[in-house]
């Protein structure tokens, strides 16, 4: 039996698992921080963006390489 | 199966591919440089020349609305970014992050702008560029400040680090500084407005597909594009986000090369 269709679809799907439970847990993070703290809220800011770019980052990686990846056209 | 076997119509280029971010000549000739984003990129040079230009022609002490813009967009990055996260010896490098910022913002806004609605940092190249700048700008400051020796002991190094961990964490911090953060920076960018754009055409050209196809299918081309408005508003936030992130990104790694011992 063969399977058809593109791999590069599923390795990206894969890869955006990681990225996603990431994100959650920086966005997760920074509520809880601010709930316990009000007032941090502005200082802890930039921390919150800064995190969720870099991890972002691994997610938009999956999608660049899978065009990379994904061999000719069939 | 091949793309136009996928294709309901023959004239909607759906599903959109890599192909879709070459752009041709305007000269008409066969040398890719001048393309749309050769002008995009020399009209975001001129519209930041001329805005703060004309912004600060008459500066007054109650600031009209575009000195207290260019003001605002100045400030920010002076005292969020210059000062916030190098340090007070960081006001020198206000001026680069700056323009840094205005510009990858400006460029990336192309993006959802009518009629220009891709970003010139959608080519790697451009970020590539800007991340260089900022690679060599890091390096060269750590090596200026420290020696080169002593630059290459502080960073490669960490300290209170028992010594069998050397051996683990010497590779990991030397690609981590030297290779991973100048491609991450890159590629972050790059990729944030790759995959942007190409969401806005699966959404635009889905839409157009759907439509096409007929029948049933035709009115779900309006929820398409729904979803195209929507995520263009998204992606206004992405590209001023990208822009600041790469920002601080920057002042964050001058300031581990500017870090003294105390």
């Amino acid at each position: 039996m063969e399977i058809t269709g593109s791999l590069a679809a599923i390795g990206y799907g894969l890869a955006a698992i990681g990225p996603g439970i990431g994100v959650g847990l920086v966005f997760a993070a920074y509520i809880q921080a601010t709930a316990r703290q009000p007032e941090t809220a502005g200082l802890n800011r930039p921390n919150l963006f800064l995190g969720m770019a870099v991890i972002e980052a691994l997610a938009l990686l999956g999608i660049a390489f899978g065009f990379i990846w994904q061999g000719p056209a069939q | 199966m091949s793309r136009a076997a996928l294709v309901l119509s023959a004239e909607v280029p759906f599903p959109p591919s890599v192909d879709d971010f070459f752009l041709p000549d305007l000269l008409g000739g066969h040398n890719p440089w001048y393309t749309k984003f050769t002008l995009m990129v020399w009209l975001a040079v001129a519209v930041i020349i001329i805005f703060f230009l004309v912004a600060y022609r008459n500066p007054k002490v109650v600031p009209t609305k575009m000195q207290w813009l260019a003001e605002s967009i100045y400030g920010f990055n002076r005292e969020g970014i210059a000062k916030e996260v190098i340090g007070h010896d960081g006001v020198r490098f206000a001026p680069y992050l700056a323009t840094l910022f205005t510009f990858i913002a400006v460029t990336n806004l192309f993006a959802i702008i009518p009629f220009l609605q891709i970003s010139p940092n959608s080519h790697i190249a451009f970020p590539v560029m800007l991340a260089a700048i900022t690679y060599l700008l890091y390096l060269y400051w750590g090596v200026r400040q420290h020696g080169l020796f002593s630059y290459l002991k502080m960073s490669l190094f960490p300290p209170n680090v028992p010594w069998p961990m050397y051996f683990l964490l010497v590779p990991i911090e030397f690609a981590m500084v030297f290779i991973l953060r100048p491609f991450t920076l890159a590629l972050r960018l790059f990729a944030n407005m790759f995959a942007g754009h190409m969401m806005l055409l699966v959404f635009t050209l889905g839409g157009f597909a759907l439509l096409n196809a007929g029948g049933l299918l035709s009115p779900v081309s309006l929820l398409s594009w729904a979803m195209t408005i929507a995520l263009t508003l998204f992606e206004a936030l992405i590209c001023l986000l990208q822009a600041y992130v790469f920002v601080l990104l920057t002042g964050s790694y001058l300031q581990s090369s500017l870090a003294s011992e105390h």
